[in-house]
């Protein structure tokens, strides 16, 4: 009868919420909702973010180094630079039979293409598209030398070198499009004999890999502050200030600064300056180590501008609603976020993407970690931030990361659920008075870490009901008659915690 | 019962005759003692129905029969579970699928175990819940606060000591308990500004708001202080409040009745004095253990014009100070300078003879005031309501006559720790209404006094004794005899009482709390006596009651069916009488130490077979003879064990082999002297 009232009950219960004016029930549903989201979490996400893993140990690098890294093979290549200044004929022919040479290289490869082409169609082995890769690094790295020395056949190197490495740049890029983003040039021995090629650039990767952000970082504080005065404050009129407008080639070279003599490059002065004093004694007067600008500030300089050279974007000077850019490098990382590419992934969240170094950078600072999360889908990466959020809007509320409503931190999603039947094992074990410690023990070796668990060693049918029956009754007995069966009921009690081994005897005699 | 059937069925049943609303209505007027409910409801089948029906308020001691008493009370709306030491969330399941929208109240405060899916249910399913405390609740985190988050009917909501809770989880409370009229959230240190901040911004209807202690700053003040309906604010302990802060109540928080900003470090009488502009309503103001009384500290004050009660306790107060205050254009009903330092005759005299109206008065610890400041205390403030002036030893005998004569009115009188005697309290026993008396440490009084007391002041609620040595059995009959409504008594440490004591106190039988510590002449026929008069009895203290073994607890056992707290420690008791006394279904603390009786197993057996244990104290050897799992297992029913490792004190005492100090542990006359040398 009992039970069957509960049952009623508890089936009540169930058709409860169908009751529910519907925007109450809203809220049950949601909440059901966010169970399921807890399940399903540990199977799919973990496995995402297993394999994005994966994704990412290749997919950084062939999106970012390769720019990077065919630039070390133009600056090879800069001696050849320096002597075209003086513009000698022989230097030239050298050149122009490297050219030749490398054209040739370039003819066989691609012949060995065309002929593995043909070769492959009939096997279908992993390591063809690993050999095409080396084939096709082979063949950049001739091109990327092919095209240097051609730029340093240009009369004037200065010019010619930016734009070269610019094309390089371009290539690199383009070539990092090339390869199948499963596959990377990093950690990858190869059986073949590119070898030599291929580690030698991931060697180069770092160095400019290392200097890359920090330069590029300083960039983009700067050019936050200035591009937002350009925004906010200055309305120069139109024709007060000189515009100047710097080719797509020139915004994205890696380095502002070249060296006059020896055309190397350099992205700050200071650096250049620096470098001079190697070509002469007559760059190491105060003079000329001082900052250059200073001596001109005599004479009212024109007020410089800026202008994007991508026809169409208001930074441009034919639009009608022309915004100058103030320095150059507003210049570059205007252009660099709004008409290239973003080939910088973040690689904690996988989905934000940046064209500019030091932009991945900040943001993969507060990316994942620390994440203020709003009902609404929105998150934010300071609190009062979202509290200011939560306070303008009606029913947003803040949202509880979802490891925190599952309780165990530091415990695996996996190992709990495999957990929770043992518990309830455990606890199945602690009802039978026969076998609790036993059980206790037996489990604790099993699921480690839940032996402080006190829901554990907590079973409703008390000791008292199990091995200590006779207590419950003794206060109503005689106190003379029960002194004999109390001492035996005492050492039954004893036995049984103390030794821990499990005396299933000492509560036999029930 | 067949028999009974038969003889019922011809007669008519009066009761039937009246509709259950008036039975309902009678049974209103049995709400002083649960016991007369329960008779009315063994009477007969119909009775029982009718008085289950009829409640409305549940306060079950264990989880395990949840089931079975919700469904025998189908109309229970308020629930407490502060007796129960083990709540889970299936225990919360069950009260959800039960109670339903019938629940508009449950207390979860002092309970464990449960957590934030068992409180989801509750919320989802009792949607009617006006009021939930779950204060001390520190396991519980912000997944907690968004489940209670879901109770939209929410008005009240007690969260003092969830420390685990943060910005988030308040934030979601916040955001989904709008109709909040009252929170507390004192202790709950992980919420800060953004979490007030927004309970300020999204609950509109709050009255009452504690934050005592939390890390706030005057960021979140400025919205809390544009609370329209606000009331009551607690700021106590507030450390990131300061002058500049207060700045920001010139603008005004005009509802605003309570303000307590007790031990606010950083406040001075700067910030204070923004009070009087912007607060018109103020009635009580709460500066205990703050910045010192001072002239500039009370004109700062002065403008309150509704101030009826000021709390100063633990001030530094100055004459000029008390002065100032002296001369407020208002009447302040309510003054408390417990433990103030500096407070003075001149001072005191001045402050009451213009506050004539001065209902309750608090000088504990003022010891610099002498018979000069009783003279016009008693003289200006005939309508005093209480009077606490514990230990102020400098007032001679003769001013509690004063006290006697003039405050007739006095229903609180504590005298701990004065020089007062048999003739202050003859006079003091014309204060007819009478009801808490507390004359510890009066060495100077007898039976004599004592029973005049007994004789005029019937309506005696608490008495202490504590070490007033004169008192023998004689003064204890005289106010058992006089004081039928009794319920607290304290007569620790007076040595010359006997059983015939308990016998004549047998007679109270509201008696809840029995304080006998160290009467070493009382036995254990005294403590039966006791067991079968006073069955309302609840607290009971033993301890160094040498003479009281196991044939006092087992009455006790049997009839004290209520008894929830007891001290033995020291007495003769051993595992007989612990195990009889596990039988108390209530029981849920006890102290054992330095039972010479008591065995590992006996001990064992007791905490087991005592089932709603919520604190144990116990020595400190017990926890290597005992089994780790037993502590485990009681652990988990919800038992606190606190270990002590104080040496036996009789050993103690014959080790040091000294007369004085043996002296000093029974002679309360003794013992003060001892107080006054470590003075």
């Amino acid at each position: 009868m009992d039970l069957k009232e509960t049952w009623k009950s508890s089936s009540c219960g169930n058709e409860l919420p169908k009751k529910v004016p519907p925007d109450q029930q809203s809220f049950p549903s949601l909440n059901s909702q966010q169970h399921q989201r807890e399940w399903e979490d540990p199977s799919l996400l973990n496995y995402c973010t297993r394999i994005d893993q994966q994704f990412l140990g290749f997919n950084q690098r062939p999106e970012t180094p390769p720019s990077a890294a065919f630039n070390p093979n133009s600056q090879l290549k800069i001696p050849d630079a320096s002597k075209t200044q003086d513009w000698d004929p022989r230097t030239m022919l050298s050149n122009l039979c490297f050219l030749e040479d490398k054209i040739h290289q370039l003819q066989d490869l691609v012949h060995l293409i065309v002929g593995r082409r043909a070769e492959v169609v009939g096997r279908s082995n992993e390591f063809v598209p690993q050999q095409q890769q080396l084939i096709t690094a082979d063949l950049t790295s001739i091109i990327v030398q092919l095209i240097s020395t051609a730029g340093s056949l240009l009369p004037s190197s200065k010019h010619s070198l930016p734009l070269v490495n610019s094309i390089v740049t371009q290539l690199g890029q383009l070539d990092g499009g090339l390869f199948p983003p499963g596959s990377g040039l990093n950690g990858f021995v190869p059986p073949h004999n590119g070898v030599s090629k291929v580690e030698d650039q991931s060697d180069q990767i770092d160095p400019t890999n290392v200097c890359g952000p920090e330069q590029n970082y300083s960039v983009e504080e700067n050019e936050s502050k200035d591009e937002e005065d350009a925004d906010d404050g200055e309305n120069l009129p139109p024709g007060s200030y000189e515009i100047l407008q710097l080719e797509k080639e020139e915004i994205l070279a890696p380095h502002t600064h070249f060296c006059v003599i020896c055309g190397k490059g350099f992205k700050r002065d200071a650096n250049l300056r620096m470098h001079m004093r190697g070509h002469g004694d007559e760059y190491k007067t105060p003079a000329a180590l001082a900052k250059p600008h200073k001596e001109s500030n005599s004479e009212p300089m024109p007020i410089k501008r800026y202008s994007c050279p991508y026809v169409g974007c208001k930074r441009n000077k034919d639009h009608k609603k022309f915004q100058p850019l103030k320095t150059i490098l507003c210049v570059k990382n205007h252009y660099k976020r709004t008409h290239c590419d973003k080939s910088y992934t973040c690689s904690r969240c996988n989905t934000k993407k940046f064209s500019v170094l030091a932009d991945l950078k900040t943001h993969e600072k507060h990316c994942g970690r620390d994440k203020w999360l709003c009902s609404c889908g929105t998150t934010f990466s300071r609190k009062d931030k979202l509290f200011g959020h939560i306070a303008l809007f009606q029913g947003h509320t803040p949202a509880i990361p979802l490891d925190e409503t599952k309780g165990l931190a530091g415990q695996s999603d996996r190992g709990e659920i495999d957990e929770s039947p043992n518990k309830v094992a455990r606890i199945d074990f602690n009802f039978s008075p026969d076998t609790s410690i036993e059980g206790g023990i037996h489990n604790a070796t099993n699921s480690k870490g839940n032996l402080d668990d006190p829901a554990g060693y907590f079973s409703p049918l008390n000791f008292d009901t199990c091995n200590f029956n006779g207590y419950q009754e003794f206060p109503r007995n005689t106190f003379e008659d029960s002194e004999s069966s109390f001492s035996f009921l005492i050492s039954g009690s004893c036995n049984y915690p103390r030794k821990t081994g499990g005396e299933s005897g000492s509560n036999d005699p029930q | 019962m067949k028999k009974q059937k038969q003889t019922h069925v011809p007669s008519t049943n009066y009761f039937d005759l009246l509709s259950e609303e008036i039975v309902f209505s009678i049974l209103d007027f049995l709400d002083d003692n649960p016991l007369d409910k329960k008779s009315f409801s063994l009477v007969c089948k119909s009775f029982y129905t009718t008085e289950s029906l009829h409640r409305r308020a549940l306060k079950p001691l264990r989880s395990e029969h949840l089931t079975k008493i919700l469904h025998r009370f189908p109309c229970i709306t308020n629930l407490d579970l502060s007796l129960c030491p083990r709540i889970d969330d299936s225990s919360l399941k069950v009260i959800s699928n039960v109670c339903k929208n019938m629940l508009r109240s449950i207390d979860l405060s002092r309970t464990k175990f449960f957590t934030h899916v068992g409180l989801s249910n509750l919320v989802v399913n009792c949607v009617n819940l006006v009021e939930i405390d779950l204060s001390n609740a520190t396991e519980l985190k912000d997944p907690a606060a968004a489940a209670i988050a879901e109770a939209k009917n929410l008005e009240r909501l007690w969260l003092g000591r969830c420390k685990a809770i943060t910005d988030i989880g308040i934030g979601c409370v916040a955001v989904g308990c709008k109709k909040l009229r009252l929170i507390s959230l004192k202790w709950c240190l992980g919420i800060g500004d953004l979490g007030v901040g927004l309970i300020a911004v999204k609950c509109k209807e709050i009255r009452s708001l504690d934050l005592s202690y939390l890390p706030i700053t005057k960021k979140c003040l400025l919205p809390i202080l544009e609370l329209q309906y606000l009331e009551d604010l607690f700021l106590e302990g507030c450390f990131g409040i300061d002058d500049d802060s207060l700045a920001a109540l010139k603008k005004g928080c005009k509802s605003l009745e309570t303000l307590d900003m007790s031990s606010c470090q950083n406040v001075s009488h700067v910030g204070l004095s923004s009070l009087t502009s912007g607060t018109a309503c103020l009635r009580q103001l709460v500066l205990a253990y703050g910045s010192p009384v001072t002239l500039a500290l009370a004109d700062s004050l002065q403008k309150l014009s509704m101030l009826q009660s000021i709390k100063l306790d633990g001030c530094l107060v100055t004459c000029p100070g008390l002065k100032a205050i002296g001369n407020w254009c208002i009447s302040l009903r309510e003054l408390s300078l417990s433990k103030c330092l500096g407070v003075t005759d001149e001072g005191l005299s001045s402050l009451v003879t213009k506050h004539k109206d001065l209902r309750k008065l608090d000088v504990t610890c003022c010891r610099k005031i002498t018979h000069v400041s009783i003279a016009h205390i008693t003289n200006s403030c005939t309508s005093l309501i209480s009077l606490r002036m514990e230990s102020c030893t400098l007032v001679s005998r003769e001013a509690f006559v004063l006290i006697g004569q003039r405050c007739q009115f006095l229903e609180e009188l504590d005298l701990t720790d004065n020089e007062i005697d048999d003739e202050g309290l003859k006079s003091i026993s014309r204060c007819s209404k009478l009801s808490n008396l507390k004359l510890g440490i009066c060495l100077n009084i007898t039976d004599e006094g004592l029973a005049q007391i007994g004789l005029c002041c019937s309506q005696l609620i608490e008495l202490d004794l504590y070490r007033s040595a004169g008192i023998m059995d004689t003064g204890i009959l005289a106010i058992a005899r006089g004081c039928p409504g009794l319920e607290m008594v304290n007569i620790a440490y007076c040595k010359e009482i006997t059983d015939h004591s308990l016998i004549s106190l047998s007679r109270c039988s509201k008696l809840n709390t029995l304080e006998t510590r160290g009467c070493p002449l009382i036995t254990s026929l005294g403590l039966a006596a006791i067991a079968v008069g006073c069955k309302q009895l609840v607290k009971l203290d033993i301890k160094k009651c040498y003479n009281i073994d196991d044939a006092g607890m087992i009455p006790l056992a049997h009839f004290s069916q209520n008894l929830r707290q007891i001290n033995l420690s020291y007495s003769s008791v051993t595992d007989v009488g612990l195990l009889s006394l596990a039988s108390i279904s209530c029981l849920q603390s006890m102290t054992i130490l330095h039972l010479k009786g008591l065995t590992p197993s006996g001990l064992a057996a007791a905490l087991l077979a005592c089932g709603g244990l919520t604190k144990v104290k116990l020595q400190e050897s017990f926890k290597s003879l005992l089994p780790r799992h037993l502590f485990k297992h009681l652990e988990a029913r919800g038992c606190v064990f606190q270990w002590r490792d104080k040496v036996f004190q009789i050993i103690e005492m014959a080790l040091r082999s000294t007369f004085y100090y043996l002296q000093a542990e029974v002679d309360p006359i003794f013992w003060k002297l001892q107080l006054e040398d470590v003075e």
